[in-house]
């Protein structure tokens, strides 16, 4: 593709169909006089997972909203094409009150079978057995919960997540990001997670992406070995990288950051990309960081 | 360790769960059982606490009536009222004034209800909708059903049809009303994410719009059941023949108090039952919240 900065044409392994499930070209987004999205170009493939880090404020959720469609009054202009059959998870479970909760996961499906498949997400969602509870009789995680095996029902090619786990304590949080990866692993949806947590991210993502005034600002594959352990050193190299693209100034030794990073010989941000995962991306397709300003 | 067994595991054993723990706590013993009530809230519900007021109201009357306090030709006592009833009942007079009175209440409510929700529902769903059927609604209900009632006897005579569209124009607009702030009141999120599911429209009415807006709807029923007696009242007592009104027009005429009583106290049980009636749904259809009342 036209787009490769770094003309890496890797012909590798298992990745077959290269085609994008979402191409945006030119994605301009407008709230009063400012613009919230500027000229944005974005291409995610089949089963990929993307993570989308942002300040707030710089329009992550705008994105997220213009790729579910959920924004017809905003002004803008664009090319976005998306599958059909994609799903929304938001920040809060929103499931109808006024519905049991078997019937809130099958609330976009039609059809004898659907029932049947809605009982099988929950149970692997581990909520087997709750399918007559009322939403308001769960905690908030398993109302997330409920919200994810609603969004997978339809088995979607795209899911759009916009911080599902913003709203959860830390140690639900943790389960959760196990489950998501779980689920997606075997129903291999492309994702679009917007989040503002970095280690969030580099736990869960293929590819993360920095969101900076309206454009893409950073594009990088997350080359780690799964389960990704939070200490790993890459995964801090990863960390302090992707903060820095953030704005955010780290102390250059903290605690426990420092040694390891030190041992890599990675301790400024710009040296961190030389260990970056972009010449080990596997496909050859964007993994370079490309600052477009 | 010791040998001796923990005074708080035995307590926490399910025969000592079960009996409700009355005795006040002994110092330094916890009590594991004991479920405080909330300290913010109305407290925990009194059996038959609906039955307490009229039942006092009840007390208060015979006690006027026994020391003579009320003097008979003004308010009959309880006990007259009773056989008076008695005589109306064996006579035939109560239930024939009772069927034709409720038919009427009954016709009025189905239409008048029918009609408040499906100008709700358009109001609520298109802003056209709203734009014509609101303005003269809000018009209507600054008016009386009783100052309508010279014009409704012009146009309608003074038969059954008239006190239909009485009962039918005091009663759709408290269902208009509350169905119609029930359905603007729906989260907007919901509506996103019916969007999100891409639902049809007629999945979304069912699915959302209907069951958001059904606790305004109980309410504006509650009200509109109010408003049905309230009209009948009104219509009955005019030009009728027939029905508890009538009943209770003709006693006047003859200064039988005791059958205007009975007439009050039937418009009164009625009143309560209905609203029972619509209490009763509203528990059941909405058992999905948890409210203060709850």
């Amino acid at each position: 593709m036209a787009t490769h900065p770094g003309g890496l044409t890797v012909d590798t392994v298992a990745e077959v169909d290269t085609r994008p499930v979402v191409r945006v070209r030119e994605l301009t987004r407008r709230f009063g006089g400012r613009t919230v999205l500027d000229g944005l170009d974005l291409e995610i493939r089949e089963n990929e997972f993307v993570a989308l880090l942002g300040r707030s404020g710089s329009g992550k959720s705008t994105l997220l909203r213009a790729l579910a469609g959920l924004d017809p009054d905003v002004a803008g202009e664009g090319e976005i094409d998306v599958p059909a059959n994609s799903s929304v998870i938001f920040q809060d479970a929103r499931l109808l009150p006024w519905q049991r909760v078997l019937a809130n996961v099958v609330l976009g499906s039609t059809g004898a079978a659907a029932f049947r498949r809605g009982a099988e997400r929950l149970a692997e969602v581990g909520l087997a057995g709750r399918e007559r509870a009322w939403p308001n009789q769960l905690s908030g995680g398993e109302q997330q919960r409920v919200a994810l095996a609603r969004a997978l029902v339809s088995e979607p090619r795209l899911l759009l997540a916009d911080e599902p786990f913003g709203a959860l304590d830390a140690l639900t949080r943790i389960r959760m990001h196990g489950l998501l990866r779980e689920l997606c692993q075997r129903h291999r949806p492309a994702v679009l997670l917007v989040t503002h947590d970095v280690d969030e991210a580099i736990a869960l993502a293929d590819r993360v992406l920095v969101l900076d005034e309206g454009r893409i600002t950073v594009d990088t594959a997350i080359t780690l070995p799964t389960p990704r352990e939070h200490r790993h050193p890459r995964f801090l190299a990863y960390r302090e990288r992707l903060l820095a693209a953030l704005g955010v100034d780290q102390p250059p030794t903290a605690a426990g950051v420092g040694p390891a990073s030190a041992s890599l010989g990675v301790g400024p941000a710009s040296a961190s990309l030389g260990v970056g995962p972009a010449s080990a991306s596997p496909d050859g397709r964007i993994a370079t960081e490309e600052v477009s300003r | 360790m010791t040998t001796q067994v923990d005074p708080i595991t035995t307590r926490l054993t399910p025969a000592a769960a079960r009996t409700p723990d009355r005795e006040p706590p002994k110092p330094g013993v916890r009590r594991p059982d004991a479920r405080r009530r909330r300290r913010l809230g109305p407290g925990r519900p009194i059996p038959f606490g609906a039955a307490v007021g009229p039942l006092l109201l009840l007390a208060v009357w015979s006690l006027g009536s026994l020391t003579g306090l009320l003097d008979e030709r003004t308010l009959s006592a309880p006990w007259t009222v009773l056989t008076t009833t008695g005589d109306l009942i064996a006579s035939g007079r109560l239930q024939e004034s009772l069927l034709i009175s409720t038919q009427r209440a009954g016709l009025g409510l189905a239409f008048g209800v029918l009609i408040g929700t499906v100008l709700a529902l358009v109001a609520g769903l298109s802003r056209w909708g709203e734009a014509i059927i609101d303005g003269p609604v809000q018009i209507k209900r600054a008016i009386p059903a009783l100052a309508l009632l010279p014009l409704l006897i012009l146009w309608l005579g003074i038969d059954e049809r008239m006190k239909v569209v009485t009962i039918v124009l005091g009663v759709f607009v408290p269902v208009y009303i509350h169905t119609h702030n029930g359905l603007r009141s729906i989260d907007s999120r919901y509506v996103e994410l019916a969007e999100s599911l891409r639902l049809s429209p007629a999945q979304f009415v069912r699915r959302v719009v209907l069951p958001g807006a059904l606790p305004g709807f109980l309410l504006g029923l509650r009200f509109a059941v109010v408003s049905a007696w309230l009209a009948l009242v009104v219509v009955e007592q005019i030009n009728s023949t027939s029905g508890i009104g009538y009943m209770m027009e003709l006693a006047r005429q003859y200064g039988q108090t005791d059958i205007i009583i009975v007439g009050l106290v039937l418009y009164g049980i009625l009143g309560l039952l209905s609203d029972g009636a619509v209490r009763l749904v509203q528990r059941r259809a909405l058992s999905w919240r948890r409210t203060l009342a709850d």
